[in-house]
């Protein structure tokens, strides 16, 4: 809300926004196609890395993969030498050991396009990172901003700063570190960090004081004070996230490995156990049948796919332009049972807006208009530009805002205290020397401050308040030396389309609260409005935190967004906090995720980033263990049909021969891998259609699909194999 | 036919009927709200001062675990001490003989963890003193312990964390006092007004129409075999348990006791929703279970009602179906029903042979032994149920998007492992066991045991193999029927059921209860529109889906090269 205390003609505010307003245009982002040639590359080298042992025991179903590869190797080897066809021809042994070999490479190759496309992200991130020139400050207290005093200036690289010091940035430069303008304001283009190409305000105190590095200053000076060490920035996590340099596994992703390391132990045990079955039965079976059923068994698609849908998940935090400072974070926020949400700039477009006055008893309108278009002129808040666009547009009289004139005026600041502003303006005339003090502010803190006063406060203002109030307007009093002069009606406009939002939500089962400075009434209109579940009115900053803590008591977990230094403590409470890239270092400090275009909105996707992250895992898992039963049918009457015809019932796809069934088993168990990476990329599509609902389709696509898919898979595969054996 | 058929209808719908007023009074009984049998009190006071029991005390999970495996452990030494020197202590007056290490090893451990699997003959193996002493104390206590154990998961359920989950000692006294032991008396009076004997005296004498002199084996049975029914035990006092005929005289004893083995086992499915007050998830869940038994049923119906396609081929007539090892006076299809609902829950009972068993019944026997889910045994049956709801509600709560949550309790890494060991465990053990009888079958056929591997088997082939993966599974079970082709009174099969035996029935205890323990102390999270409700058929189908998917993949390839090689042969 407020602007500070200062020499009102001065403000270098009215020279910014007419710049801004230029260089507006559209954002145009383009998203990365999910195979980009340059990444394929990078990723097929990656997967041939990957294989080393000591890096793929961290996965262990394709870790047991690449054993049962090897000893197949080893097989071959002795058949090449021997040739001796116990064992199977040369061919067909050789055969099995190139598709195991390829499942382990699909496998790595997931991983590793998963990571390449984070990286290529990151990269474009990194870019705005190279080094470059920063005009380091020595002695900062001395250096006056207007002065130029050049010789305590000196300019080294980027990668010297340190955390504590003190640069300086132009119009023109590109700001070397992260950092808090200490002194100052300026135009900043971060266009290189959130795509968006309009330019934004930073400024010294308050809640946009952070820069980031690689942003372009476009007009006047700052000093900016660094505020993390080289190599520890918001980003440089964040590209070591994707990297998978410092992933760490997220408590579901743990549970899931466990789960199945579980199968895969089943599986070893299946396969162990058949040898001496097959010992009583009388049939020979080959190493090579035993390790393809073993191989096809164990859930090597979602095992193979587990780490990339994971890092994907980080990835599209990042398309979305949230940098997660754990993958962790991205899970929880997929668990969020409460979001608090601000209600400017969320619910309600920009600002409220300026639409009637009213004037008090005794008064006159004119009177009125001229006394709120002074209380406002020197206001840069929204609310009190358009106080002052609607006393000047005309309908209350042409000659009611002319002369208006704040020379020598005191602007009063906005605080949450006393919710009130205005101007000391010094009278000329007969009056010279004393004040006019002109205050607009909410009902109840002018009330208080006409009645310490000792002046009447009227019962028909009051009752017009309550009116405006009721119908999702905000009553501005206006008071000329503590005489109230009339009410000011302001409205908010509601986001088209954000009741649906707050819908769908609803039926993910986030509750959504409005938090907003507002008298209960109106923040009670604009709820119902919006279709907010609930709301916090007249908030204070403990206020969010309270409620934040009462939810959690319940056992909720709430995610928040917020900037200022006054929100750090809720962002640290809150499970899921988002700190605004443009709100203040103690926030980004105390949220754990920030959101680089500023949008408020961006909680409602990050919700669905975290619930995608998790489907994703769980419908791939029931898929890859569904294709099992096919794989059953195609393997296990392959392995006994000749010695027990009888058997030979259980070939329900007619596969053509038992090489061919098996082959065809395993050949599908590797290619399904590729198959789903996109999907694994992507991610599984989250609908909010009620927990039960969305359970019974992603049964029905993925338990039912997974059993159907490999029998019309194995049999196309075994028709094609028919051909060459 | 149709009377056969309404026989089977008319059993279950009595039994199902009885169960759910029952379930509400064990929920009564293990919440203290007062109840009919609050005469108990005094009894009880007395036994919990004897035994140094605070009642009031509520413990831990691991501290209950602690008192249960502590006091099992007393009894298995008990048990076989006694079993070990039987011949000369008394009460024995047919003059049997005190058993061998090794069987004295297996026959108590198997009567102290429910299983029953009798490697003995009830008439020649023990004396009335151990079979009264031991054999049914173990029956009434190895029940209670299941129920105790059972009950010690319901606070996981509730809306409260809580670090303790109930005293173990308390819900073991009041599993026998009020249930096992009245509703025993009730169903052993019904026994012996119908000639089951209830007698200290020895063997009687009878002489045929052929003029044979017959020695027929007496004994105090009707309360063994009450305890036996209701405590899903199915150890018989003779050796061919319910086929005999003083054993299961007639019709009625039979439906009495086809309904006294399942009527605890569905009660504890109601006895969870009253306890916890969520009765349709106890609908949901009886439902899954009652769906897991239908699908082995009908199969197991039809297809000894259809008769052996070995003998049709000879040009044989079977208008009463499949007769081999059955008993005329129950005829196939409550023979075939009992079948199933022995191998469903852990009971073990036979009033038929499963050996002689068509191969398609054989596979459902193995199956319902496999999954041991379907009912369960007494409280077993819900511990085991526990296991793949926990694998379940993770899989699901996954595919919807959220942390999974059982009853508003997360569901994590710690508690993935437990569930994840316990569902390994039964492959392990199963594949395991038969692996290594197989290999010495196989390879050390000679091996100068008491009976060589390579005399093991009365069939040889894929009989021969499934009578092997039987008593494996039915020790893995607890459920103690045998296809008793198979010679397993020797060193090989006493030690290797025993091993089974123990683990197959303590760590599907202690999982999850500690599992239990381990989600009742945790932030209770409230339902909202995002969390997936476990009350829907719609989790009953994903619960019914891992059930069927964990046994069928640790299970097909065993039951291809058994059963369903020899159903496919004979087809």
């Amino acid at each position: 809300m407020g602007s500070h205390r200062r020499r009102v003609p001065n403000s270098p505010r009215k020279r910014l926004i007419t710049t801004m307003a230029k260089q507006l245009s559209s954002p145009n982002r383009t998203r990365p196609g999910l195979f980009q040639k340059e990444l394929i590359g990078t990723a097929i080298r990656e997967s041939f890395i990957k294989l080393n042992p000591t890096v793929l025991i961290k996965n262990p179903v394709m870790f047991t993969v690449e054993v049962g590869t090897l000893i197949m190797v080893l097989v071959t080897a002795y058949i090449a030498f021997t040739g001796d066809t116990t064992q199977g021809s040369l061919a067909y042994n050789l055969s099995i050991t190139f598709i195991l070999f390829v499942t382990v490479l699909f496998a790595n190759f997931a991983e590793a396009i998963a990571e390449a496309r984070g990286k290529a992200q990151a990269e474009s991130l990194r870019k705005t990172r190279q080094e470059t020139p920063a005009k380091v400050i020595r002695s900062a207290g001395e250096y006056k901003l207007d002065e130029r005093s050049d010789n305590l200036v000196q300019t080294i690289s980027s990668a010297q700063l340190k955390k504590g010091d003190v640069f300086l940035c132009e119009a023109g430069d590109i700001i070397p570190s992260d950092g808090e303008i200490i002194e100052g304001l300026a135009t900043i283009d971060e266009s290189a960090i959130t795509g968006e190409s309009a330019p934004v305000i930073r400024e010294a105190g308050g809640d946009k004081s952070s820069v980031t590095g690689g942003t372009k200053v476009l007009s006047d000076r700052i000093k900016v004070m660094v505020t993390t060490q080289p190599g520890e920035s918001f980003l440089d996590k964040m590209i070591a996230l994707v990297e998978g340099a410092t992933r760490q596994k997220t408590p579901n992703e743990i549970a899931l490995t466990i789960l199945l390391a579980g199968f895969t132990l089943i599986f070893i045990i299946v396969c162990v156990a058949l040898k001496p079955f097959a010992d009583y039965a009388n049939t020979p079976i080959t190493i090579a049948a035993l390790i393809s059923l073993f191989v096809c068994l164990i859930p090597t698609t979602i095992g193979g796919l587990l780490s990339a849908i994971g890092i994907a998940g980080m990835d599209r935090a990042l398309q979305a332009n949230v940098i997660a400072k754990s993958g962790r974070a991205v899970e929880t926020a997929g668990d969020v049972d409460t979001l608090l949400l601000d209600k400017t700039g969320t619910i309600t477009i920009g600002n409220r807006k300026a639409t009637n006055f009213y004037p008090a008893p005794g008064v006159s309108q004119a009177d009125m208009v001229r006394a709120s278009a002074l209380s406002s002129l020197a206001d840069e808040t929204p609310e009190g530009k358009s106080i002052v666009e609607l006393a000047r547009s005309g309908d209350w009289g042409a000659d009611v805002t002319r002369n208006l004139s704040t020379t020598g005026a005191t602007l009063i600041k906005f605080t949450a205290e006393t919710r009130s502003s205005g101007i000391d303006l010094p009278l000329t005339g007969q009056a010279t020397g004393q004040l006019l003090r002109i205050r607009k502010g909410a009902v109840d803190s002018i009330r208080a401050i006409v009645q310490r006063a000792g002046n009447p406060f009227p019962t028909e203002i009051e009752t017009k308040a309550n009116e405006i109030a009721a119908n999702g307007g905000t009553p501005l009093v206006v008071t000329e030396n503590e005489v109230v002069k009339g009410v000011v009606e302001l409205q908010d406009i509601i986001k088209p389309g954000i009741s649906e939002r707050f819908d769908r939500l609803r039926k993910m089962g986030v509750k959504t609260v409005m938090v907003t400075g507002d008298n209960p009434l109106t923040a009670k209109f604009i709820a119902g409005k919006a279709g907010v579940d609930d709301f916090i009115a007249e908030a204070k900053p403990e206020d969010k935190m309270n409620y934040i803590r009462r939810e959690q008591t319940g056992g909720k977990l709430v995610a928040m967004m917020g900037d200022g230094t006054n929100d750090a403590p809720a962002l640290a409470q809150a499970d899921v906090g988002v700190a605004m890239n443009s709100g203040t270092q103690a926030a980004k400090e105390a949220g754990n995720m920030v959101d680089l275009d500023n949008d408020p909105t961006k909680l409602i996707e990050v919700v669905e980033i975290g619930k995608q992250l998790l489907i994703t895992r769980g419908t791939l898992t029931t898929f890859s263990i569904a294709n099992d039963v096919a794989k059953y049918f195609a393997i296990v009457p392959a392995l006994f049909t000749l010695s027990i015809p009888a058997l030979q019932a259980l070939n329900i796809m007619g596969l053509h021969s038992p090489e061919s069934a098996i082959l065809s088993a395993v050949i599908f168990n590797a290619i399904i891998i590729p198959l789903l990476i996109p999907l694994a990329l992507r991610g599984v599509e989250y609908k909010p259609i009620g927990a039960s609902a969305l359970l019974r389709r992603n049964l029905f696509i993925y338990g039912l699909g997974g059993i159907a898919a490999p029998f019309v898979g194995i049999k196309l595969i075994d028709l094609a194999v028919g051909l060459f054996i | 036919m149709t009377t056969e058929w309404m026989g089977v209808i008319v059993t279950y719908g009595i039994t199902v009927l009885l169960a759910i007023p029952l379930g509400k009074f064990l929920a009564k009984v293990f919440k203290d709200e007062p109840n009919a049998f609050d005469f108990m009190k005094p009894l009880e006071r007395l036994i919990y001062r004897l035994g140094g029991i605070d009642p009031g005390r509520e413990m831990n999970w691991k501290e209950n675990l602690v008192a249960l495996l502590t006091i099992n452990a007393l009894w298995l030494v008990y048990a076989f001490v006694l079993l070990l020197t039987q011949g000369s202590l008394p009460l024995n007056p047919d003059g049997n003989p005190s058993q061998t290490p090794d069987l004295a090893f297996n026959t108590a451990i198997s009567f102290l963890i429910n299983c029953n699997l009798q490697h003995y003959s009830g008439e020649s193996g023990v004396t009335y003193l151990t079979q009264l002493g031991v054999l049914m104390f173990l029956q009434f206590v190895s029940a209670a312990t299941g129920i105790a154990a059972a009950v010690l998961l319901f606070r996981s359920f509730m809306p409260k964390p809580v670090e303790t989950v109930g005293n173990f000692y308390v819900l073991f006294v009041k599993s026998i006092t009020r249930v096992l032991l009245p509703f025993s008396l009730v169903v052993a009076t019904i026994l012996a007004f119908n000639g089951t004997p209830a007698s200290f005296d020895g063997k009687d004498t009878l002489v045929t129409m052929q003029d044979d002199t017959v020695g027929v084996s007496r004994g105090p049975a009707a309360g063994f075999i009450a305890i036996k029914h209701l405590g899903t035990n199915g150890g018989g006092w003779f050796g061919t348990n319910s086929a005999h005929p003083l054993e299961n005289p007639n019709y009625l004893t039979n439906m009495v006791e086809m309904i006294a083995q399942v009527v605890i086992p569905i009660a504890m499915i109601f006895a969870l929703g009253f306890f916890i007050n969520r009765k349709r998830f106890a609908w949901i869940i009886y439902g899954v279970m009652t769906v897991g038994l239908l699908m082995l049923l009908v199969p197991t119906l039809v297809t000894e009602l259809g008769g052996n396609p070995a003998i049709a081929q000879m040009g044989i007539g079977q208008p009463t179906g499949a007769m081999e090892g059955k008993e005329v006076r129950f005829g196939p299809l409550a023979s075939a029903y009992w079948s199933i609902v022995t191998t469903v829950i852990s009971t073990g009972s036979v009033n038929s042979m499963h050996d002689s068993s068509m191969a398609m019944s054989g596979t459902m026997e193995l199956l319902g032994m496999m999954v041991n889910a379907f009912y369960g045994g007494v409280g077993a049956g819900l511990l085991n149920f526990y296991y793949f709801l926990i694998i379940a509600v993770f899989i699901s709560g996954l595919m919807v998007g959220r942390t999974p949550e059982l009853f508003g309790r997360k569901v994590e890494a710690r508690e993935i492992k437990i569930a994840s060991i316990v569902a390994l465990l039964s492959a392990f053990l199963v594949k395991g066991g038969t692996a290594l009888a197989a290999w010495f079958f196989i390879h050390y056929g000679d091996a100068s045991w008491a009976v060589k591997p390579s005399a093991w088997l009365n069939n040889p082939g894929f009989h021969g193999f499934t009578e092997m993966l039987y008593e494996i599974t039915s020790s893995n079970a607890n459920n103690g029927s045998g296809f008793e082709g198979l010679g397993d009174n020797n060193f090989f099969w006493n030690y290797a059921t025993g091993i089974v035996l123990i683990m197959g029935r303590y760590i599907p205890i202690i999982g999850p209860v500690a599992i239990a323990g381990l989600l009742a102390r945790k932030k209770y999270v409230p339902e909202s529109a995002g969390t997936l409700p476990v009350d829907t058929p719609t989790f009953g189908l994903m619960i019914f889906a891992v059930i069927f998917i964990i046994t069928a993949l640790s299970f097909f390839p065993a039951l291809a090269l058994g059963p369903l090689a020899e159903y496919f042969s004979l087809k």
